[in-house]
């Protein structure tokens, strides 16, 4: 055996490597002291975390002129393209910005013992979407899906004193396995139509039968399930609503955005020849995501509910860029995803700190916030408006680039109703603003200064919001890396509506 | 060369200045500063732009830049002016400098009030100065959103209605007009955003196919309209006005309103000549509506913004009903009558706004004899009546004299009957000026709390006496403007001309 194919792997290496880190120092240091309290730190895991970004990130730069072909180990289990470290790079951000969030809350007197636990839960399920990133092979792709999804459940019951936690928790397990058999279902079709399990193997032998395409939609449906589109989104609300804000936040960015762009790769990848079938599922799931999403999130009181909501409509803007199945679709994807981090993490980060300090998480009773904190209030004002796809924020850019890949597929209807639908969301994202500058109230949430950590992250995610956008050295570089399935353009467009 | 990047580079160092401002007073120093630094910027591309042309620039666009941003999407930052850009440049900026002073005494949190004005003139002058498409639309889109929380939280009346509804309804014009923008670059070829590249078919660009104009063009055209308040999608203007802090309705009305009908005319119809040759008579029935829609409507207000408003939804209507004619003289007086309605409604709208300071109501039925009360404001705004009605002498009759003329050449049956149908409107509009005017100027005060009022502050009389200046100056000496607007008309209105249409014979069609 080749030992040296174990390089090609020194960014799983390189995590597990952290994890193990962290597992040590967490039994070593972090033991009761002399006063018998917990010794809380932060700035271990966020040191190491920088570490293994930057670690990660920096040997891949050297790679970008030449753009390094597909490397492959073990037969071709794992694969490694440069677009996926680029991917990888992307989540591990948005885990650092996760892991400064947290800080306040995992000071608090119940969290303190179980530090440690967090930082290694969350770990390893980024160990999980590394694997599913780079399989390319179903088994290898499977158990990094498990590995993404178990930890995730003992995050999301982290507060299992708090009965809707504990709910939450038992919810995203029930259905994280569900959607898993399904998927398992769905992969077990494929290999009887096909008689390989292989990426490669397997889109030569596809010839769109019956047999394929139920194998597709169940193996779509169980990726669904991770993206929470809708039909497959019921677990959503409630999850988000019960787990701790820190691991809505992570499940909302890092565990969705690392599905959708699973679920692009092998579309591209295996599912190339079906391109006509798969495109028409995703029309419907988008149209049905953006717009039911859209209509339930405008009549939730409860912020976390409501960002549950807003990420499943942001999460059918996501699979606009997956639809068009090109290399431009991948690109727009790729840098929706970095942006809606960069938003959405920051917006966590706003709710976090108010929820941290005041308890509160009703958007009623965000009234009257920019009176007692200015800041506060300006940046969530800024993330929503990214959100929302506003100009001169990130938002917009991506926004405009996922619409025009799709409408460079001809998709022109599907555009059109999703341009239609970020009116309505528009709408709702106004609705707290109006909440934190118009609505008066006699009793506005206290002024507090947030600590250093939660500084910290709101800082990059407000720098991400404002100069992802209007730097294009982002998008050019995501853009140099990205491949698609070359698509033949519609010849007749005048047929208008692209169905 | 002129620099045109000063008009993106003053205001976002306004921007910067007004957020480490500390203090009302370093505020309003920073307002004065940069909205005087445009004033001037404006005021000497005006003198550099004619010079130019003196010299015998001939290129269609003058002072142009380009470079490369998004390099896979073909997405360029391209700058450069031509006379009509160059005439909404310089109304933009005096309605931003009269503005800052009609705010000087704004009160609670001046300083997010100025930076969210700031932003929306940010993107007013960056829509103007960009000729590539995506500039454009993000331009556009900028300037959008600051008017939500403006109205919001610094408006008056059933602001946060208004501001919902100003705010959605030109988003959803937003949505139209990005599909329409999508739909003229792939339809093109996806080769260049450049507005003149994709008019004159150069680098990459090919002619867009005329079934697909024949989709793109109404959304492109709608979703400009809705921004020039075109009937029946107006509803959010006479809402979104009454409740705006003064500024904001002087800077709405005055520019912003103005974006809608040039895009209409430099997007819309210049990228698809066919389509608007064929349809756009659709569109010129719907407007002619408008135009006398908007005008009776102003009639039955009481409230001096509604009328004024509703009377913009009928000055707006002529713009692109002008615009519509496709021929030269009506498309010059399109952009005069943007020029002139920007600073006629400006001026009205200040007005309003500092009897309504002082008085606490905007009805006209409650309002009586003001004019020995406060003299100044009174005198502007008489003349500001007098300008929209169209008295020569002031702006407004240079620019409708010319647009009907324009108009009165096209000599079908259409257009002549829709012509004289928006000529009526200045009559109407005679009506409720002069009855709003007589009775809240004249008469004889019978409420004792108005008598008390005391008249303009310095800051007061600067706004309004510039922008009487103006429109006396535009209404007496108007023809280097007119000649500096007909230059860069006519490439444009050649153009639309020389697209093969069915226009005669669909009306003739129609109307036998």
């Amino acid at each position: 055996m080749d030992y040296s194919q174990f390089l090609y792997m020194h960014e799983e290496l390189a995590l597990l490597l952290v994890i193990v880190v962290m597992f040590i120092y967490d039994l070593v240091v972090c033991t009761d002291r002399k006063d018998g309290k917990p010794v809380l730190n932060t700035a271990v895991p966020v040191v190491l975390m920088t570490l293994l970004t930057i670690f990660n990130a920096i040997p891949e730069c050297w790679y970008l002129p030449s753009c390094a072909p597909v490397e492959e180990a073990f037969g071709g289990m794992y694969q490694h393209t440069p677009m996926m470290t680029v991917m990888k790079t992307v989540l591990n951000i948005g885990t650092l910005i996760v892991f400064l969030m947290a800080h306040r809350y995992l000071s608090r007197d119940e969290n303190r013992v179980k530090q440690g636990e967090f930082y290694i839960l969350t770990m390893s399920t980024l160990l999980g979407m590394y694997f599913m990133i780079s399989a390319g092979h179903f088994l290898m792709f499977f158990i990094g899906l498990e590995l993404a999804s178990v930890p995730m459940t003992a995050l999301v019951a982290y507060d299992k004193w708090r009965a809707t936690s504990a709910e939450a928790g038992a919810k995203y397990i029930l259905v994280a396995l569900f959607s898993s058999s399904l998927l398992l279902y769905g992969v077990s079709m494929i290999y009887g139509a096909t008689g390989t399990l292989y990426f490669d193997d397997i889109a030569a032998r596809l010839d769109g039968n019956l047999l394929n395409i139920l194998g597709l939609v169940f193996f779509f449906t169980g990726l669904a399930f991770k993206i929470s589109l809708v039909p497959f989104h019921l677990w959503t609300a409630d999850v988000y609503e019960g787990a701790p804000t820190v691991v809505t936040s992570y499940l909302s960015v890092i565990s969705k955005g690392s599905a959708a762009f699973v679920l692009l790769t092998i579309l591209v990848k295996v599912f190339a020849p079906m391109i006509q079938q798969w495109q028409d599922i995703l029309f419907w799931i988008i149209i049905l995501s953006i717009t039911l999403a859209n209509i339930f999130a405008l009549r939730q009181n409860n912020i976390k509910r409501f960002m549950a909501f807003s990420a499943i409509s942001q999460a059918g803007y996501l699979v606009l860029g997956v639809i068009a199945g090109t290399a431009q679709g991948m690109t727009s994807l790729v840098f929706y995803l970095l942006v809606y981090l960069a938003a959405n993490l920051g917006a966590f980060a706003v709710i976090n700190s108010i929820e941290q300090n005041s308890g509160k998480i009703n958007i009623s009773d965000y009234n009257g916030l920019y009176q007692t904190n200015p800041k506060l209030s300006f940046l969530m004002t800024l993330c929503l408006f990214s959100l929302a796809g506003i100009p001169p924020f990130a938002g917009f850019f991506s926004k405009f680039f996922v619409f025009m890949a799709a409408f460079h597929q001809g998709f022109h209807l599907l555009v059109f109703i999703a341009l239609v639908n970020t009116i309505i969301s528009l709408y709702y994202y106004l609705i707290i603003v109006k909440a934190m500058y118009i609505n008066p109230n006699d009793a506005p949430i206290a002024t507090f200064r947030s600590d250093g950590y939660t500084r910290c992250a709101l800082f990059l995610c407000t720098a991400g919001v404002l100069l992802l956008g209007i730097a294009s050295c982002v998008y050019d570089s995501i853009d140099a890396l990205s491949y698609g399935i070359d698509v033949q353009l519609p010849s007749v467009i005048s047929s208008c509506c692209g169905l | 060369m002129f620099p045109l990047h000063l008009f993106i580079i003053i205001p976002l160092l306004m921007l910067l200045c007004l957020w480490l401002a500390r203090g009302i007073k370093a505020v309003r120093g920073v307002m004065l500063a940069g909205s005087s630094a445009l004033l001037i910027t404006a005021i000497s591309l005006v003198v550099v732009y004619l010079k130019a042309r003196q010299a015998g620039a001939a290129a269609e666009m003058l002072f142009t830049t380009d470079f490369t941003w998004f390099a896979p999407l073909h997405i360029n930052y391209t700058v450069g002016v031509d006379g009509i850009s160059v005439a909404m440049l310089l109304l933009s900026s005096i309605i931003v400098f009269t503005g800052t002073f009609a705010s000087w005494r704004l009160q609670p949190l001046t300083k997010e009030y100025f930076l969210w004005f700031t932003l929306l003139s940010l993107g007013v002058f960056g829509f103007f100065i960009s000729i590539d498409l995506f500039m454009m639309f993000m331009f556009y889109e900028v300037a959008l959103i600051p008017m939500y929380l403006l109205i919001g939280v610094w408006g008056t009346g059933r602001k946060e209605y208004s501001a919902m509804k100003l705010t959605l309804m030109l988003m959803g014009a937003s949505a139209f007009l990005m599909c329409g923008i999508f739909g003229i670059f792939y339809g093109a070829g996806g080769q260049t955003f450049n507005i003149l590249d994709l008019a004159h078919h150069t680098n990459g660009a090919h002619v867009i196919p005329v079934a697909q104009q024949y989709i793109w063009f109404p959304l492109t055209f709608v979703g400009f309209g809705v921004l020039g308040a075109m009937f029946p999608f107006h509803t959010w203007s006479p809402d979104g006005h009454a409740s705006a802090p003064t500024a904001v309705s002087m800077l709405h009305a005055g520019v912003l309103m103005k974006l809608g009908g040039y895009g209409c005319f430099r997007i819309a119809m210049f990228l698809m000549p066919e389509a608007a040759k064929a349809l756009g008579w659709i569109f010129l029935i719907v407007v002619a509506i408008g135009v006398v829609y908007g005008a009776f409507s102003a009639c039955v207000q009481t409230d001096m913004k509604y009328i004024n408003a509703y009377s913009s939804v009928s000055h707006c209507g002529l713009v692109l009903f002008a615009i519509l004619m496709i021929n030269r003289t009506a498309a010059t007086g399109a952009i005069l009558q943007m020029l002139s309605h920007g600073l006629l409604t400006a001026l009205f709208f200040a007005c309003i706004g500092m009897i309504y300071h002082r008085a606490h109501t905007r009805d006209v039925r409650e309002l009586q004899g003001l004019i020995r009360i406060m003299p100044y404001i009174c005198v502007c705004f008489v003349i500001a009546g007098l300008g929209n009605l169209g008295l020569p002498g002031f702006s407004g009759f240079v620019a409708e004299m010319t647009i009907f003329v324009g108009s009165f050449q096209q000599a079908d049956t259409l257009h002549r009957v829709l012509t004289i149908l928006a000529t009526t409107s200045i009559v109407i509009t005679a009506v409720f000026i002069l009855r709003m005017v007589g009775k809240v100027m004249y008469g004889v005060c019978k409420n004792p709390d108005h008598l008390k009022l005391h008249d303009a502050t310095w800051d007061e009389k600067i706004a309004i006496t510039t922008l009487v200046v103006c429109i006396a100056g535009l209404g007496l000496a108007p023809l280097w403007m007119s000649d500096m607007i007909n230059y860069s008309v006519t490439p444009i209105v050649d153009h639309i001309n020389a697209a093969a249409t069915q226009l005669t014979s669909l009306t003739s069609f129609l109307i036998p």
